[in-house]
C-alpha cells in the first residue's frame, strides 16, 4: 500500500482538539485459511457533540471500525494496528480492567438487533438497573428511579409499566428504545449506533433518529451512526463518511457528500437507490460485487466495478483528495484546485 | 422446462391462458386467517389474532401488485395464504377464472406450479446443506422430471439469473453473498414456470448496489417469462418504482388501492399520506423533527372499534371510532380506480372533512 | 438484459489468485478444520486403535483369555510373559483386556446406533408434524426421561435378566429418549425455516421434504450427541456388568473385569486399575473426539 496521509481534517474545522481521533487504523483477522483484512487504514476525527454517519454496505468494514473502538474483538485472532484516541484515553493502550471500566461509561453501544441486546430472562427494568448499578454503584431503589428517568428520557409511553416488561412483551421499537435507554445510563460522551433502525418499520425507524438526534444534542453526546441507507445518513448526520472495503473513500459535512458526492462509489450508489424512477427504465446498478477481503486488489478498490476507472487505478491507492472545506475524496479523477471538489467526467481511454 | 420458457414471447397470449387476457390472473375473495393464541393447561383458545381480516382484491395479468403496510399489517400472513402455505379460515382464491380447491376448481398441484414465492433472503431461505443447483432442481424433480433433465433446468435458469452454473452449481448458500443467494430463490422460484411470483420482501436485505441489480433482474424475467408479480416490502421506494398498482394494509386490512403514482401522489388514507411521509429524504436540509406516525400500531388481537387506524390518526371524529369505514367492492370495478377505507373520501359519511355529493371515485 | 445481470455471475476481473478462494463441499470443509484440531485428530487415532485391537484381539491375544492357571495369581505387570499381569483366577489381563474391548466397544457404540436411528426418527416425527403427534411422543419419552438413566438401566435389565442380548436392549431402551429429545428440537428448528416453505410450495411430499430437507440438517446435532452418548452407553455397560446384570462370568468384560479385580485392590492396585482406565480413556476419547466434530460441523464458524 501507498503512504496514507491521513485528510488534515482539523485545519477544515477551526474547532480545537477533537474528541474522537482514529488514525490509520487497520484490522485484521487472521485465521489458518486467509487473513481478512476488514478495515485498511482509516483515518477521521470527530468532535464532541457532533454526529458521524459512516455508510457502507455489508463487508465495508463499518461494523468492524465500531467494534475495534469497544475492543469487542476476539484477541486471538485479530490484529488492530494505529491509534483511536478518546477523550485523553488511548483505546489501544489501555488495560483490559480500565477498558470494562470505559464501556458503558465513555463509549456505549447500539446494536442492530434489539432482541439479542436484551435478556429474555430479565424485565427491561432489572438490566437498565443493574448497568446503572454496576458503573455507578447506586442503591436498588436509585437504579431502578434512574430507569424510570431514563425509560421516560427515550420517551417510553407509560414507562413504569414497561419497566416491568420482559423484552418479548415488547415491540419492535420500544425494544430499540429500551436499548438506547440502557446505553444512555451511564451517560456515555461517544455513543456507537450500529445500524439501529435497520430491521425497524420505516415509521418506527423515523421516530427512532428524531429521538437519537434529540438526545444526542440534549446530552452534548458524539456519536458515529453506521447504515447502510443514505437517507438515514441525511437524517441524523453531521459528517459523513462512505467506506468501501475497509478505506473511507468520501468524508465531509453530510450536505457535501450526500447532495454533490464526488467518488465515483457515492455517486454510483446514490443512482441505483430506487426513489421515483422511471418504472420502465432499468435502476442505474453497480455491476459486480464488492471485493474480496482475503484477496483485496492492490489499487482502488472500487476499480474493478468502476466505469471511470483508467490504467493508473488499479495499480494504486488513489491518495485522498481534501478541498478547503474538508470535503474529501480518494479518487484519481476528483481535483481540488482552488474550489470545492470537481469530478473529471471524462472516461479514461482503454488501455 | 415447457418451451414457454425456452422461446420467450413477445405476443401477450399465452398458451397457459384460461381465462382470457382481461380475466385477472388472481381473484383474492375475503380472505380470512385468525391464529388461535393458547393457554392454560387445557390448551384452550383464548384468543384469535386476527391476522388477516376479509381481504380482497385482484391481480391483473403482467401486473405488479406492490402491498405495502407496517410488520404485524398481515402482509406476510397474506402471501402464506395465497401459497397455501397455511390454512385459510374463510375466503376463496380464483387463479385466472378458475376456483381454486373445490370439487370442480384447479386442484392444489395445479396452484402450486402457477404461483411461486421468492422469500427474504436471510439464512434461512436456502437449504445450508444443499448445494445450489440441487435446491434449484429440487422442484422440477418433485414434479416428476428426471434427474437429468431437473439438473440441466437448474442451470438454465441459473444462467437466467446471471450466475454461472460452472462456477456456483456446487456451492453451498453460505459461500454466497446475500445478493447471489436472492438469485438463487429467484431461480428455484421460477423452476416450475409459474405464471404468478409473490416477492415477499425479496429485497429488503440487500446492500443497496445489490438491491439495484436484484430489481433489474426482476423487471426483466418479468418481461421474458410474461410474469405477473405480488410484491410485497415495507420500503416505499422500491415499491413505488416496481408497482404498477399500489395496496395499502393495516392491522389485517385493505386501506387503500389504486394505481402505484396515484396513490403516491395523491394518497387518500391518512394512513397513507402518514406511511408515505415516513419517507427519508436523501436532503440533509430536509430533515424531520417530528416522526409522521406516532408509536406503534395497535395489537390485532383486539383492534380499535370502527376504524382500525383512528388511534393514531389526525383527523380522528367519533363516526371513525363508532363505525367502520367501507373501500368499496374492490372486485367489481376496474384496475384503475382508487379506493380508500376511510370516512373521509366517502360522501356523507358524517365526517367534517367527507364530501357532500358523490362525485369522489 | 443489464449489465448487472450479465456481469455479476462472474466476479470482476480483479487481479485475484484463484487459488485464494477455494470452494469447499460441506464435508470438505469439516474434514478442513478437523486436520487442525490435534487434539481431536488423536483422539480418533486413539479410538480406531482400541477398535482395531478388539476386532483382532483373536490374532493378537498373546494367550487364551480364558485359561486360568492357579500357580499365577494376580502376578503384577511385566511377570513373565504376563505383560499386564494377571487376574485373581491366573489369566492373562492383556488377553482379557482385548477380547473384553469386543464386548465393551459393543455394548458402547452398537446401542447408540440403535437408539440414533430409534429415537431419532420418532424426534424427527414429531419435530416435523407437532400438535397431538408431538405430544403423545414426546410425554412418552418424558416418562422415560424422569428416571435417572442409571436407575432405568438397573430396572429394566433387572427385570429382563442378565445377558448381552438384554443388556443391549436394556442400554437401547435407554439411550432413545435422549436422542429423540435432540431430534426434536433440531426438526422443530427446521421445520420453520423458509426453505422448508419453499419445498412445500413446490407440491413436494412429506416424504422427500423430510429425506431432502429435513434428515440432512438434522444429522449433525444429532449424531454429534450420538458420539457424546457412546462413552455414557460403556460406562452404562461396565455399570450393569459391575453389579451383575451384564454379562457374567467368564466372558471377558472391562466392567465385569473391574468388578471381579475389585476384591483385589489390596494385593495389585496397578493390575487392578486396568480395566477402569480402558473404560477411562475411550470414554474420554470418544467425549473429546465429539467436542471436536461439534466444532467443525457447525457451517458457520
Amino acid at each position: 500500500m501507498n503512504a496514507m496521509t491521513s485528510p488534515d481534517l482539523s485545519q477544515a474545522t477551526p474547532h480545537p482538539a477533537p474528541f474522537l481521533r482514529v488514525e490509520d487504523l487497520r484490522v485484521k483477522f487472521v485465521s489458518r485459511d486467509a487473513t481478512v483484512r476488514a478495515v485498511n487504514g482509516i483515518s477521521f476525527n470527530l468532535e464532541r457533540g457532533k454526529v458521524l454517519c459512516v455508510i457502507g454496505e455489508s463487508g465495508s468494514g463499518k461494523s468492524v471500525m465500531m467494534r475495534s473502538l469497544l475492543r469487542l474483538h476476539p484477541k486471538k485472532r485479530t490484529v488492530i494496528e494505529g491509534t483511536m484516541m478518546v477523550g485523553e484515553h488511548d483505546i489501544g493502550a489501555v488495560s483490559d480492567r480500565a477498558m470494562t471500566q470505559l464501556r458503558g461509561s465513555l463509549i456505549s453501544m447500539v446494536f442492530q438487533e434489539p432482541m439479542t441486546a436484551l435478556d429474555p430472562l430479565y424485565t427491561v427494568g432489572d438490566q437498565i438497573a443493574e448497568t446503572v448499578r454496576r458503573h455507578e454503584g447506586l442503591s436498588k431503589e436509585a437504579a431502578w428511579a434512574r430507569a424510570l428517568e431514563l425509560l421516560e428520557l427515550v420517551r417510553v409511553p407509560s414507562p413504569e409499566r414497561r419497566l416491568k416488561a420482559y423484552p418479548h412483551e415488547l415491540s419492535g421499537g420500544l425494544r430499540q428504545r429500551a436499548v438506547i435507554a440502557m446505553a444512555l445510563s451511564c451517560r456515555p460522551s461517544l455513543l456507537l449506533a450500529d445500524e439501529p433502525t435497520t430491521a425497524l418499520d420505516a415509521s418506527v425507524q423515523i421516530q427512532i433518529l428524531v429521538l437519537l438526534r434529540k438526545i444526542q444534542q440534549e446530552m452534548g453526546m458524539s456519536m458515529i451512526f453506521v447504515t447502510h441507507d443514505l437517507g438515514v445518513a441525511a437524517q441524523i448526520a453531521d459528517q459523513v463518511a462512505v467506506m468501501y472495503a475497509g478505506r473511507i473513500i468520501e468524508y465531509g459535512n453530510a450536505r457535501d457528500v450526500l447532495l454533490n458526492p464526488q467518488h465515483p462509489y457515492t455517486k454510483a450508489m446514490l443512482a441505483a437507490t430506487a426513489k421515483d424512477q422511471d418504472r420502465n427504465l432499468p435502476l442505474e446498478a453497480i455491476a459486480g460485487n464488492p471485493p474480496d477481503l482475503r484477496a483485496l486488489p492492490d489499487g482502488c478498490s472500487f476499480a474493478p466495478r468502476c466505469k471511470y476507472a483508467g490504467p493508473d487505478c488499479i495499480v494504486t491507492m488513489p491518495p485522498p483528495v481534501t478541498d478547503i472545506r474538508g470535503h474529501m475524496a480518494r479518487c484519481f479523477k476528483v481535483e481540488a484546485a482552488d474550489g470545492p471538489l470537481a469530478f473529471d467526467e471524462r472516461v479514461a481511454e482503454p488501455a | 422446462m415447457t418451451d414457454h420458457m425456452m422461446t420467450p414471447r413477445t405476443a401477450p397470449v399465452d398458451p397457459r391462458d384460461r381465462g382470457g387476457p382481461a380475466q385477472p390472473m388472481l381473484i383474492v375473495d375475503g380472505m380470512k386467517k385468525y391464529f388461535p393464541i393458547r393457554a392454560g393447561v387445557f390448551n384452550r383458545k383464548v384468543a384469535e389474532v386476527k391476522a388477516v381480516d376479509d381481504v380482497s382484491f385482484y391481480v391483473v395479468k403482467g401486473e405488479t401488485l406492490g402491498i405495502v403496510g407496517e410488520s404485524g399489517c398481515g402482509k406476510s400472513t397474506l402471501a402464506r395464504l395465497l401459497m397455501h402455505l397455511i390454512e385459510k379460515d374463510a375466503g376463496e382464491l380464483i387463479l385466472d377464472g378458475d376456483l381454486v380447491g373445490g370439487s370442480t376448481g384447479v386442484l392444489l398441484d395445479g396452484l402450486r406450479r402457477a404461483l411461486q414465492m421468492v422469500f427474504q433472503d436471510s439464512s434461512s431461505s436456502l437449504n445450508p446443506r444443499l448445494p445450489i443447483e440441487q435446491s434449484v432442481a429440487y422442484g422440477p424433480k418433485v414434479q416428476g422430471a428426471s434427474g437429468k433433465s431437473a439438473k440441466a433446468q437448474a442451470r438454465s435458469l441459473m444462467e437466467k439469473v446471471g450466475l454461472n452454473p460452472n462456477l456456483f452449481g456446487q456451492r453451498y448458500p453460505h459461500e454466497l453473498s446475500g445478493g447471489q443467494k436472492q438469485r438463487v430463490n429467484i431461480a428455484r422460484a421460477l423452476a416450475l414456470a409459474p405464471r404468478l411470483l409473490i416477492l415477499d420482501e425479496a429485497v429488503s436485505a440487500l446492500d443497496k448496489s445489490v438491491e439495484a441489480q436484484v430489481l433489474n433482474l426482476l423487471g426483466d424475467i418479468k418481461k421474458q417469462l410474461n410474469l405477473t408479480y405480488i410484491f410485497i416490502s415495507h420500503d416505499l421506494h422500491v415499491v413505488r418504482y416496481i408497482s404498477d398498482r399500489v395496496m395499502v394494509m393495516y392491522l389485517g386490512q385493505l386501506v387503500e388501492i389504486g394505481p402505484a403514482d396515484q396513490i403516491y401522489e395523491a394518497p387518500k388514507h391518512p394512513y397513507t399520506q402518514a406511511l408515505l411521509a415516513c419517507r427519508l429524504s436523501m436532503d440533509p436540509e430536509a430533515r424531520v423533527d417530528a416522526a409522521p406516525l406516532a408509536g406503534d400500531p395497535p395489537s390485532p388481537v383486539s383492534p380499535p372499534s370502527g376504524c382500525r387506524f383512528h388511534t393514531r390518526c389526525a383527523f380522528v371524529e367519533d363516526v371513525c371510532k363508532a363505525k367502520t369505514p367501507k373501500l368499496g367492492d374492490v372486485l367489481k370495478l376496474s384496475a384503475d380506480k382508487h379506493l380508500a377505507a376511510c370516512h373521509m373520501v366517502h360522501p356523507d359519511s358524517g365526517h367534517s372533512r367527507a364530501p357532500a355529493h358523490a362525485t369522489a371515485a | 438484459m443489464t449489465d448487472a445481470v450479465a456481469d455479476s455471475s462472474l466476479r470482476p476481473p480483479a487481479s485475484r489468485p484463484a487459488s485464494a478462494v477455494r470452494v469447499r463441499s460441506y464435508w470438505g470443509s469439516v474434514w478442513h478444520r478437523l486436520r487442525y484440531d490435534y487434539v481431536t485428530l488423536f483422539c480418533l487415532v486413539l479410538i480406531i486403535a482400541i477398535v482395531l485391537t478388539a476386532v483382532f484381539a483373536p490374532l493378537i491375544s498373546p494367550m487364551d483369555p480364558y485359561k486360568s492357571s492357579m500357580a499365577h495369581r494376580l502376578r503384577p505387570i511385566g511377570y513373565h510373559n504376563y505383560l499386564l499381569g494377571t487376574d485373581e483366577q491366573g489369566r492373562d489381563i492383556l488377553s482379557r483386556m482385548l477380547y473384553g474391548g469386543r464386548v465393551s466397544l459393543t455394548m458402547g457404540i452398537l446401542p447408540v446406533a440403535l437408539a440414533t436411528i430409534i429415537g431419532g426418527l420418532f424426534g424427527v416425527v414429531a419435530g416435523y408434524f407437532g400438535g397431538k403427534v408431538n405430544m403423545l411422543i414426546m410425554r412418552t419419552m418424558d416418562v422415560f426421561f424422569a428416571f435417572p438413566s442409571v436407575l432405568l438401566a438397573v430396572a429394566i435389565s433387572g427385570s429382563l435378566g442378565g445377558g448381552i442380548t438384554n443388556q443391549l436392549l436394556t442400554l437401547t431402551v435407554v439411550l432413545i429418549p435422549p436422542l429423540c429429545r435432540v431430534a426434536e428440537t433440531a426438526t422443530s428448528q427446521v421445520r420453520t425455516m423458509d426453505f422448508v416453505d419453499a419445498a412445500r410450495s413446490t407440491g413436494a411430499s412429506t416424504l422427500s421434504i423430510l429425506f431432502t430437507h429435513v434428515l440432512i440438517n438434522v444429522m449433525s446435532p444429532v449424531l454429534v450427541y450420538a458420539s457424546t452418548l457412546v462413552s455414557v452407553s460403556i460406562i452404562l455397560a461396565s455399570g450393569l456388568s459391575f453389579l451383575g446384570l451384564g454379562v457374567s462370568p467368564p466372558t471377558a468384560d472391562w466392567g465385569l473385569m473391574l468388578s471381579t479385580l475389585r476384591q483385589s485392590i489390596y494385593v495389585q492396585p496397578i493390575v487392578s486399575a486396568i480395566p477402569g482406565v480402558a473404560i477411562l480413556i475411550t470414554s474420554i476419547a470418544f467425549n473429546l473426539l465429539s467436542d471436536g466434530l461439534r466444532q467443525a460441523m457447525d457451517v458457520r464458524a
